[in-house]
Formats: C-alpha cells, structure tokens, sequence
C-alpha cells in the first residue's frame, strides 16, 4: 500500500524494501527537473537526512529520507533524464530503493486521502 | 502572501493566464505560467515572450531650465557615462556609484526631447529616487511615472509590436521614441533584459492590461514569468543587480568599463567629476584585482549563487558564484561569478564547491548565447 509523507515523498513498500519518490504535488511546484543527484546503491539512510536532490532551471531541493535503511536500488533512467520525473512522479519517475530498518517505521505515514488533504 | 505586496497593473491578467505569483521586490510576480520555465524561455528565444516588468522604477527629470543640458550635466556627476552626448531618441545603460565606486543600482537613461527617462531595478527604486531626489532636485524635476513597463522580447518581437505601430520596425537597438499605441501615449524602447531583440514599452497603468491581452493574443507571443526572465539574462551574461553586482563591486571588475566612455576617462573633456571617480579611472588604468567571468560546469550539476570557488581541489576559496542554474538554450548548467584576474581568462579550470564537493568548472566566455540585437 502506497504510503505518504509531510515532506512530499510517497513510498511502495514490497516486504522490507521500500520505493521513494516524490508526489505529483511536489513535481507540480518544483517546475522542469533539469538535474538529479541519488544516494548510492549501498549507503545507509537516517531518517531526515538529505538522501537526494532535485534540481529545477531555478532552484536545488533536497529530498529527505522518509525511513531509516539501505538504499538497494537507485533509478539511473531519472538521472539521465530528469525531465521523467515531472513526467511520471508517481510512476517511472521513482528515485531509489531502500531496505528498511524496522518496517513498522512507515506506520505513521499518511494514505491517499490523508495526503490529497494534507497537500491542499 | 501578506497583504503588503503590492499589485501590478498586470495582476489581474497574470492570474487569468495561470501564472504562479510570488513575492518579487514588494510585489506579487509571476514566477512562471503553465507553459513553464523551460518552454518559455525557449519561445522568448524562438519567437517572441511578453514579461510584465511594472515593479521597475520610471523616473523622469526634467530640467527646470528648459535646457536639457543642464539636466544631463547634473545626472552625469552620478553617472560615469556620457549623458550630454546622448542624441534625442537615443538611450544608454548606465551606473549609480556610491563614494567608493561600488554600484548603487544599474539604470537606462533614454533622451526623450524634453526629459530624461530612467529605469531603475524594482529593489533600489525608493533608494534611487531619495539618491535622485537629493542630488538633482535643484536643476531638474524629479517625477516617478506612475506607468505600467511591459518587454516584447524575442526574433519575432519587432513583427509582432509593428502590427499595432508600424514605425517600430525602423527603431534600432537603444532607439527610444513616444508613439501612439491603441489610443495612448507610449515610450517604447528597442531593448530589453533577455540579450534577444526585442522592446520595452511604458503605458499609462490603466492601458497596461488592453495593450497586454493585445500583443498576447498574438499566436506568436506567450506571457514570461521571472523565471525564465532570469535564465534568459543569464544566457545572455547580463548582470543581476543584487547578485552579480552590488555595493561592494565595482564597473571594472564586473566587466562593465564598457559603459564608461573615453570622454568621462582621464584625458577626456568631462574626466571624472562622478562619485568613487579617483578609485575607478586608477582601476581602468591598473586592471582590476578580480573578475567578473562566465563559469561552465564540466558536468551535469548545476552551480549556484553562493558557492565558493577555488583554484584547486585542496585550496583555500579564492571567488564566489554569483548566479547560477541551468541554461535552457544550451541545456546545460551555466554561471557567473568573480575570480582573480589571473585564473579569469576563458578556457581556465577551477572549482566550484557544491554540497561539499569541489567540481570542474571552466572560465567561459560571456555571453552565453550570442546577442540578437538589431544595431543597424
């Protein structure tokens, strides 16, 4: 079940892996993505650190680690082609994969309808 | 965004055509419209982008003495241009200097008959009118137009304006010239803030809106937010004032002797007689200390505004980026910024720390993207 955070991430969670990127919303305010930056595959997550960046024309934003864990996976097709991400935010344009820690730590984490209200 | 922005001419229109507003020197600007930043940046470059630029300041001075000299002397103990050879219909950049030589403010000065017509940077027009105001007041009259400033910017910028005043088209770069414009009293200048050809036209506030629906219904012209105003402006290795000039820099080192001509120079009829004159014609003379360059990352990362810059992978920094992004038209990441003059000369390598790591940049030539001016 896809699950949301305050920080503009979604996660997929497949038994303790989990894939992070960012919402449509998110995308929506950040304009045209013209470059990012992904954490390596093996690097250890705290929750609330910087894990990767996104930059438009204008500005770089940091995305926060939603959970603690080990990234698995990163989206090399995103970083040779940011512009995927604003695309399909939701979809293709997913960042890295990441082997939580305590799998109880996306409990928190808002649904759909949680996040469609928080994001107003 | 709190109640004490203040509203363009322009406001109701940038909200009718999806603009994103954004706090922008005191007012609600649009920072980007639906198309979004890349695709209008790349129009302005292909055909033509309408920006809403009402939050600059308009100053007019006129000479109390009736003799239009006499306002351009006064103006020229300011400015280190020459303002007394400006022809009528003729407009220059020009430079407010502080005791020191470093820059109040950036400007155009435009001859318009009677008057001098200045425009000055949103953030410093309260401080350049007081500046104006307190200098000038006894030689000339000091009015801020309350006027709305559209740019028409882009190749297809002069057909685009000559369907509504045909005699644009024999306007060339820094021409300015009043001209009837559905029914009101324009100053249009063949000018502009995106290194394309293009137009800046100054309406009466309550024309802005119809002169605006007019050049957007335009199959060729989208509305422009700030944006892409300032990738353009980047591209085009234009100053920000704020970022790539400011107070603690001066014309020399920012590249911008240029605007100083020979006859406000040593040796020239009019030497000096302008604020910071003695450190600023030594400069001329002696080279400046540092640079302002282009900066062309080697790699994808974008550079930004703040981020050091070093000789070498180990070293202490030794300059500072002053603007920085992504150039749409050359999609890649472009900068400006200041160095020693030794490591300024394009084709040198030096570093730019960004998020901790020091990355390959190379001096590069400015601009960016060749000008498309029409000089002749």
């Amino acid at each position: 079940m896809r699950k949301f955070t305050d920080e503009h991430e979604w996660l997929d969670c497949a038994g303790d892996v989990a894939t992070v990127g960012i919402t449509t919303h998110a995308a929506e305010q950040l304009g045209d993505l013209v470059f990012i930056e992904l954490p390596k595959v093996g690097a250890k997550l705290t929750k609330g650190e910087a894990a990767a960046v996104v930059e438009s024309v204008k500005a770089a934003s940091d995305v926060y680690a939603p959970v603690s864990g080990e990234v698995t996976e990163v989206n090399e097709a995103a970083v040779a082609d940011p512009s995927s991400v604003g695309a399909d935010p939701q979809g293709a344009g997913w960042l890295y994969r990441i082997r939580l820690d305590d799998p109880a730590s996306l409990d928190g984490l808002m649904d759909e309808a949680a996040y469609a209200e928080f994001a107003k | 965004m709190s109640p004490d922005v203040a509203r363009t001419p322009l406001h109701a229109l940038h909200l009718r055509h999806g603009g994103r507003m954004v706090p922008f020197a005191g007012y609600a600007m649009p920072v980007q419209y639906p198309a979004g930043l890349l695709k209008e940046h790349l129009h302005t470059r292909a055909q033509a982008g309408l920006f809403d630029v009402s939050h600059m300041g308009q100053i007019r001075l006129t000479p109390r003495s009736g003799d239009l000299d006499d306002a351009a002397r006064a103006l020229e103990t300011l400015l280190p241009i020459d303002v007394l050879g400006l022809k009528p219909g003729r407009q220059r950049y020009g430079l407010l200097l502080d005791g020191s030589g470093g820059i109040r403010d950036d400007l155009m000065v435009a001859h318009c008959g009677d008057s001098l017509f200045l425009v000055v940077n949103a953030a410093n027009k309260a401080a350049d009118e007081a500046y104006l105001r307190a200098h000038l007041s006894d030689i000339c009259e000091v009015t801020v137009l309350a006027r709305a400033l559209v740019a028409l910017q882009g190749p297809g910028a002069e057909e685009v304006l000559a369907r509504l005043a045909p005699e644009v088209a024999e306007m060339r770069f820094m021409d300015v010239r009043m001209l009837g414009l559905l029914g009101t009293s324009a100053i249009v200048t063949r000018s502009g803030y995106t290194g394309e050809d293009g137009f800046e036209i100054s309406v009466p506030e309550d024309r802005a809106e119809a002169l605006a629906e007019a050049l957007l219904s335009d199959p060729a012209v989208l509305p422009i937010g700030l944006g892409a105003r300032d990738s353009l402006r980047l591209e085009a290795g234009l100053c920000l004032h704020g970022n790539d000039i400011d107070p603690g820099t001066d014309p020399v080192e920012a590249g911008l002797s240029w605007a100083i001509p020979k006859v406000r120079r040593r040796g020239g009829a009019r030497a000096g007689g302008f604020p910071g004159a003695g450190r600023i014609l030594d400069a001329l003379e002696a080279g400046p200390a540092r640079r302002r360059v282009g900066l062309a990352p080697d790699g994808p990362t974008p550079v930004r505004a703040g981020a050091p810059l070093f000789a070498d992978e180990t070293g202490a920094a030794v300059g500072q980026v002053t603007s920085g992004g992504f150039g749409p038209s050359l999609q890649a990441p472009i900068a400006m910024g200041y160095l020693p003059a030794a490591l300024a000369a394009p084709g040198t390598r030096v570093f730019a720390e960004v998020r901790g790591k020091r990355l390959a940049v190379t001096v590069a030539g400015l601009p960016f993207v060749p000008a498309g001016f029409k000089r002749t």
